[in-house]
């Protein structure tokens, strides 16, 4: 685990100082995104992934727990938000906390009973969990399997914002992601993050001081979980249907990949890392499957040449933390 | 005070009775009944492979032991979960120098200050509360020597100071007794004079167990020293007596030695 975050910088206050500019920089340029002519669903699409990737990171970046099954929450919020908008008819904004909260018990639940182990068999755990679910919304009649849940109606949110406007669309999901993003920042940056990051540096060390440190692991997985479900609910009103990709272990994969590429146990790393991977599925289409080729060659090349990720690489030349 | 069971738990602050871990027919502690006293440095001593490290865990609850009891303050904590034993004020170092790397020293230090007084659930507050801590936190480090390393992230400090720093988070947690894993491990003769010390200066406020080869270290730092071989007590003494036993001599220190 250290050999991931060995590079790591220790966080001062100038550092936090640096890390609020570079947020201020990257809210600007993601507001102004609709005036620029970039298609706004793709940065819809990434800035759901790019959340999703940023909870991994708190899970693994400063908790030191690898989670393999993370598209779990990304897939049972989306399930849970779009069958609550579509079935039940609830406005927007409690189709994203019905569904959010669900990603919450199933944290807590499969929280439980992984973090009684570490390093591979936690991450082993974690995937067996989420092919469980898996294999639960494949035939669970709700989910309608193969086709999933279509013509999700986006509504109203709070009863003013015509969801089904992109331009307004695009800026609550904006809002949805700084909010989060900020909140894991702060998680980051609290008392708590101050204790988790010592049970990634030594657990063994963190319980001789007297901390019950499976207490800290499972708020954290549970906090991680909760933050991917928003994003999978989010990602609902954006894609309009919610499918068995979401849960698919691949979808794990990807957060890890994009987290890997943006840099582990950075900041700003995954959000990066998310865009970078949503724009190579967006731009290099047209190569149909060769695309997952592409990505390989790009991950492999990524762990070989640049171990930090593209952020955590720039970071380390910047001597700053980002 | 002076009489009968009350006298003797105050007098030995752990105390273990018949204390055993066998692992699949092979007995690494077998039976071994362990008196430290209040105040006092205790060492625990043995060749290589006798078990110290094993009795050492099996105190600190690292493991679980096989067999017998120990009795810390008169209570038993043979069943109990290492944060918990850690929270009566039984702290435990490590073989190998236990920081956290990527965290300053202040930071280290804060993390035990900060387990003692709450507040270490708030995900959603800012670390600045933790602030109120620093004074604290660089008056321990002020202790053992390290102001000057206050804002050194740990993997960048010497290993001899990285000990200090251990010692410095282990007394934040204000113990009553300090387990010390070989706490001269892999260093130079000076911060060994330095570490040594210390725990002398220390040890006016706790009382102290230690595991250690350095046999000077012992000879200087101890008041009574067990002796363990093969998973069993061999002696106890002061050094002066321990050095003349013709068993301690055969077993540990070799013909050449005394």
């Amino acid at each position: 685990m250290s050999a991931l975050t060995d590079d790591t910088l220790p966080v001062t206050p100038r550092a936090m100082r640096d890390e609020m500019i570079v947020f201020a920089v990257m809210a600007a340029l993601l507001a102004v995104v609709p005036f620029t002519g970039i298609y706004p669903f793709f940065v819809m699409q990434a800035l759901c992934f790019a959340l999703l990737a940023c909870a991994f990171n708190l899970l693994i970046g400063y908790g030191g727990l690898l989670s393999f099954g993370h598209a779990m929450f990304l897939g049972t919020a989306g399930y849970v938000s779009a069958h609550a908008l579509k079935v039940w008819g609830l406005p927007p904004e409690l189709g994203i906390v019905v569904g959010t909260a669900a990603a919450a018990l199933l944290g807590l639940v499969t929280g439980y009973i992984s973090i009684k182990r570490q390093g591979i068999y936690f991450s082993m755990i974690t995937l067996a969990l989420s092919q469980l679910l898996y294999f639960l919304y494949l035939q669970a009649p709700f989910t309608h399997g193969e086709d999933g849940i279509q013509g999700i109606p986006q509504g109203h949110l709070l009863g003013i914002f015509d969801l089904s406007k992109p331009i307004v669309l695009y800026y609550v999901v904006l809002v949805g992601f700084l909010a989060g993003f900020l909140l894991i920042y702060r998680t980051i940056n609290s008392p708590f993050g101050e204790v988790l990051k010592s049970i990634r540096e030594n657990e063994p060390r963190a319980i001789s001081l007297g901390y019950k440190t499976d207490q800290y692991k499972l708020l954290a997985f549970i906090l991680s979980g909760t933050l991917a479900g928003f994003a999978g609910s989010l990602k609902v009103f954006v894609a309009q249907n919610a499918s068995l990709t979401d849960v698919h272990w691949s979808m794990s994969g990807e957060i890890v990949l994009m987290t890997l590429v943006g840099g582990l146990g950075t900041i700003f790393g995954p959000v990066v890392g998310a865009f970078v991977i949503i724009a190579m599925q967006q731009y290099l289409a047209g190569f149909g499957q060769w695309v997952t080729v592409i990505q390989g060659v790009i991950f492999v090349s990524c762990v070989l040449l640049f171990r930090r990720g593209l952020v955590g690489e720039l970071a380390h030349l910047l001597r700053r933390s980002l | 005070m002076a009489y009968g069971g009350i006298y003797l738990a105050d007098e030995f602050i752990l105390e273990t009775s018949g204390l055993t871990k066998e692992f699949a027919g092979f007995f690494a502690v077998r039976d071994v009944a362990l008196k430290v006293r209040r105040g006092s440095i205790h060492a625990l001593i043995g060749p290589n492979g006798a078990g110290k490290t094993t009795c050492f865990n099996l105190l600190t609850k690292f493991l679980k032991p096989t067999g017998g009891q120990i009795r810390y303050k008169g209570q038993d904590i043979t069943a109990m979960p290492p944060a918990d034993v850690a929270r009566l004020g039984l702290v435990r170092s490590f073989q190998i120098s236990a920081v956290f790397p990527h965290l300053t020293a202040l930071e280290n230090v804060r993390v035990a200050l900060q387990r003692q007084h709450g507040s270490s659930f708030d995900f959603w507050r800012s670390k600045s509360v933790l602030d109120r801590f620093n004074p604290r936190a660089h008056e321990l480090l002020n202790d053992v020597g390290l102001s000057e390393f206050a804002n050194t992230p740990a993997v960048e400090m010497p290993y001899g100071r990285k000990r200090a720093l251990e010692i410095a988070t282990t007394l934040a947690l204000d113990p009553e007794m300090m387990l010390l894993d070989e706490p001269m491990a892999g260093m130079g003769h000076e911060d060994i004079d330095k570490i040594a010390a210390l725990i002398k200066r220390i040890s006016a406020k706790y009382t102290i167990l230690m595991v250690e080869h350095n046999l000077s270290v012992v000879a200087n730092l101890s008041d009574i020293i067990t002796v363990l071989t093969r998973g069993q007590v061999l002696a106890e003494g002061n050094y002066a007596d321990l050095s003349k036993d013709e068993r301690v001599k055969e077993a540990y220190l070799g013909a050449g030695h005394g």
